[in-house]
């Protein structure tokens, strides 16, 4: 899998806090660095200027005073050393003679900055000439003044350290808010992916879901997406339905034919190979009766134009309806019935639903049995229970019987097409109802229709 | 080479290094055979720190403390210049302390250390102050006649010098800084801080003053009767010796004080040693006996409140301008002028 677009995002804006901290801490140490190294270098360079301007002439050689206060000036900031040297013709007159000089002679104009190690330290050194006029000659003067700076370079590392101590605080806090920033970023992701998730099986409507600019193409896409699955599926369902409806009618004019060929035969031979004929039209046309109910359920599932009908009444009318074939077998239907329940559904869903149930019961009974029909009202649906004396599950499991094309284990010897079940569960489904199989105690098969009452 | 040479025989290089520099006193004090020795160089008279040294090694038993006295020229000439080795110098030249500080043959003390010094008596954690006290002016009592008052400020002083010449004709003293280094930056610190010092170096001059080495011959020669009055005289000598007939006078237009620094030289072998040595001088029991037991004034800011005449000088690297070459062939030019009249 990719990575995820939270952790990108939050990979991304952590390495991008940190780079700006690693900056702010660079650009403070060199700018404290630079701007303090200008301030005392102009120090410095005054103090050596001023010193040079204190000499004069005198007899053999030349003659000042060092200013004690300008040692001090230089040395309060960090405590600093200081060194000096100054030479007169080349010679050094006083100071530290080993001290290095500039490499370049400075001029008299300004002074020359340089660093140079001397005895254990860094020193930063001030270096001036100016020429005097020592017995009516012109010489030479040079004065070098330096001081360490420990104490610029602590401020510096202080100033430095604070940046980033500081960018630090900016990298730890970008953390949450990197997290914060990448939640409400993908928030809408999540909105639109929950949306589409919440969606039934069978709900192929576009999705109006409002999304981002952003996410406006990645929306149109998968619209147009649902849009060519739903043109593909009811192109099938179509099909499906016009070749059943196509193979039906042949059928039933084969089975007809065959009935009428049945009566006029004498030899037993003949007539015992037309009887099967005859039942496997019937399980034929029977078969392509459900896929036909197949496709009407799942094409009027999902119009979903839903109506207020009394599931109750309609119980008793398929019931009645299905009243003659149970006769047929001498199996009774016992009705059990709410006067009223009110629901919203689309009858020939329901219709559909409730015939393919009952059928089951009345198919799976033996002869001489019961089917008990209850409907009722519980708590907030309406619960339709068909009970029978059948021979119940077998070894699969109920959820097995609800796939299309499946059947029962023991059902060998009567004809279905195993859509029957399908049909109950998808029109159930479709309606916001559900539909269960269990066996029954004693022996049989209990099913379950449940559909949300209608609210008043 | 050096440094192998001093790994290899210590008491042949004692030996070398004493005889290289002027040394006034030697001491040698705990055990006989003590296992480890401390070498301590200083400018304070042994009889002024004996007794702190005493009650130090009695709870540092096995140690033994190796004291040498010299001038602080030659105390400073002695660890700039001749290689000795040293684990503790002391001095109360401030300036050449400080030199020494700077040109990088003090060795950094721990910040326990020197956190227990006030900024104003430290600089760095090279240099730390043990003792502080005033320059004073000290009198015999046959100085004045009966009426004259004591006095107070050096115009004071220089009115009775002025007015009664034949009385005080070469019987004033004070530092000669040409030979002495506290003598010197006593002088360099006058002329700094007031023009006085120049009128009063004028009229030394024409009595005719003697110039010493040492606060300690001075307040001799007073007690002696050969001075009458010595001017710059280190107060704990002072206290120490004058007798209760002699009058110590604390200058009121503005009286210098010393600090008496330590540090531990860069070559020293048992720095270890020092350090505890000083830690101790510093600690609140052997500033008291310095205080105290001794008559050295321990490190206090609050003499400077009750005080206000009084006025430090400065620890830091403005001392070094008066140690210039030039500046102090100059000063001292300047200084002889007005002591050798015609």
């Amino acid at each position: 899998m990719a990575l995820s677009l939270r952790r990108r995002l939050v990979g991304q804006l952590v390495v991008l806090a940190a780079g700006l901290a690693l900056v702010l801490y660079i650009a403070v140490r060199v700018g404290a660095e630079r701007a303090s190294q200008a301030t005392l270098d102009a120090v410095l360079g005054a103090a050596a200027q001023g010193l040079a301007e204190e000499m004069r002439a005198a007899e053999g050689g030349v003659l000042f005073d060092v200013p004690p206060g300008t040692f001090s000036m230089l040395a309060a900031m960090g405590e600093e050393r200081i060194f000096y040297r100054v030479d007169v013709g080349g010679q050094t007159v006083t100071g530290y003679p080993d001290l290095p000089l500039p490499r370049r002679p400075p001029t008299a104009l300004a002074p020359q900055f340089y660093t140079v190690p001397f005895r254990d330290a860094q020193v930063r050194m001030a270096a001036v000439a100016r020429s005097l006029r020592i017995e009516g000659r012109a010489t030479p003067v040079l004065v070098a003044l330096g001081q360490t700076r420990e104490g610029q370079e602590a401020i510096a590392a202080q100033l430095g350290n604070r940046a980033a101590a500081l960018g630090l605080a900016v990298f730890l806090a970008a953390i949450p808010l990197a997290l914060l920033v990448a939640r409400s970023l993908t928030a809408p992701i999540d909105r639109l992916a929950e949306s589409v998730g919440r969606r039934g099986p069978r709900d192929l409507r576009p999705v109006r879901h409002p999304a981002p600019q952003e996410l406006a193409p990645f929306v149109t896409a998968l619209n147009s997406f649902i849009g060519r699955l739903r043109g593909t599926l009811s192109q099938t369902e179509t099909f499906i339905a016009e070749a059943a409806h196509h193979i039906r009618t042949p059928l039933a004019v084969m089975r007809n034919e065959a009935e009428l060929a049945l009566r006029q035969s004498g030899e037993e031979e003949t007539r015992a190979r037309l009887r099967g004929l005859i039942r496997s039209a019937d399980d034929a046309a029977r078969s392509a009766g459900q896929l036909l109910d197949h496709a009407t359920v799942l094409y009027r599932a999902d119009q979903a134009e839903w109506a207020r009908l009394d599931l109750a009444a309609m119980v008793r009318a398929v019931a009645d309806r299905l009243a003659p074939a149970a006769g047929m077998k001498d199996i009774e239907l016992h009705l059990d019935l709410a006067s009223a329940l009110p629901c919203d559904g689309d009858a020939v869903l329901v219709e559909a639903a409730l015939r393919n149930i009952i059928d089951n019961a009345i198919k799976y009974s033996a002869p001489d049995a019961a089917v008990e029909i209850t409907a009722r009202a519980m708590a907030t649906q309406a619960v339709v229970r068909v009970a029978d004396r059948g021979r119940g599950l077998g070894h699969v499991t109920p959820d097995r019987l609800l796939r299309r094309f499946r059947r029962g284990d023991n059902v060998g010897d009567v004809a279905g097409s195993g859509l029957g079940l399908t049909i109950v569960d998808e029109a159930a489904v479709a309606m916001g109802g559900t539909f269960s199989l269990s066996p029954r105690d004693g022996g049989g098969t209990c099913a379950e229709f449940c559909l949300p009452l209608a609210s008043a | 080479m050096r440094r192998i040479l001093l790994a290899l025989g210590l008491c042949l290089i004692f030996a070398q290094a004493a005889r290289a520099f002027d040394v006034e006193a030697v001491q040698d004090f705990g055990p006989d055979a003590p296992q480890r020795r401390l070498s301590v160089l200083s400018t304070t008279d042994i009889a002024i720190l004996a007794p702190v040294i005493d009650a130090y090694l009695a709870q540092t038993p096995g140690l033994g403390l190796h004291y040498v006295v010299a001038s602080s020229q030659e105390v400073h000439r002695a660890i700039a210049e001749e290689g000795a080795v040293f684990d503790l110098v002391i001095s109360s030249a401030m300036d050449l302390q400080m030199k020494l500080a700077n040109d990088g043959f003090a060795r950094p003390l721990p910040a326990p250390l020197t956190d227990a010094v006030p900024g104003w008596a430290r600089w760095r954690d090279l240099l730390v102050s043990v003792a502080q006290e005033p320059v004073v002016l000290i009198l015999s009592p046959l100085a004045l006649q009966p009426g004259e008052e004591v006095p107070r400020s050096r115009r004071d002083l220089i009115a009775l010098l002025r007015d009664n010449p034949d009385r005080f004709r070469d019987r004033v003293g004070s530092y000669d800084p040409t030979i002495s280094g506290v003598g010197y930056l006593l002088a360099a610190q006058d002329a700094r801080l007031s023009d006085t010092f120049w009128r009063l170096a004028e009229v030394m001059g024409r009595l005719d003053a003697r110039l010493y080495c040492c606060s300690g011959d001075m307040i001799d020669a007073v007690r002696d009767g050969e001075l009458l009055v010595a001017y710059n005289v280190l107060g704990s000598y002072a206290e120490a010796n004058a007798g209760h007939d002699i009058a110590v006078v604390e200058m009121e237009d503005f009286t210098l004080t010393l600090l008496r620094t330590a540090l531990v030289p860069a070559v020293s072998e048992r720095p270890e040693l020092a350090l505890d040595f000083l830690g101790y001088l510093l600690s609140p029991q052997g500033q008291a006996l310095i205080d105290a037991g001794v008559g050295l004034p321990a490190v206090d800011a609050g003499v400077f409140e009750r005080k206000p005449h009084l006025r430090p000088i400065r620890l830091d690297p403005g001392l070094l301008a008066n140690l210039d070459a030039i500046t102090r062939l100059r000063f001292l030019g300047e200084w002889r002028a007005a002591m050798e009249q015609p």
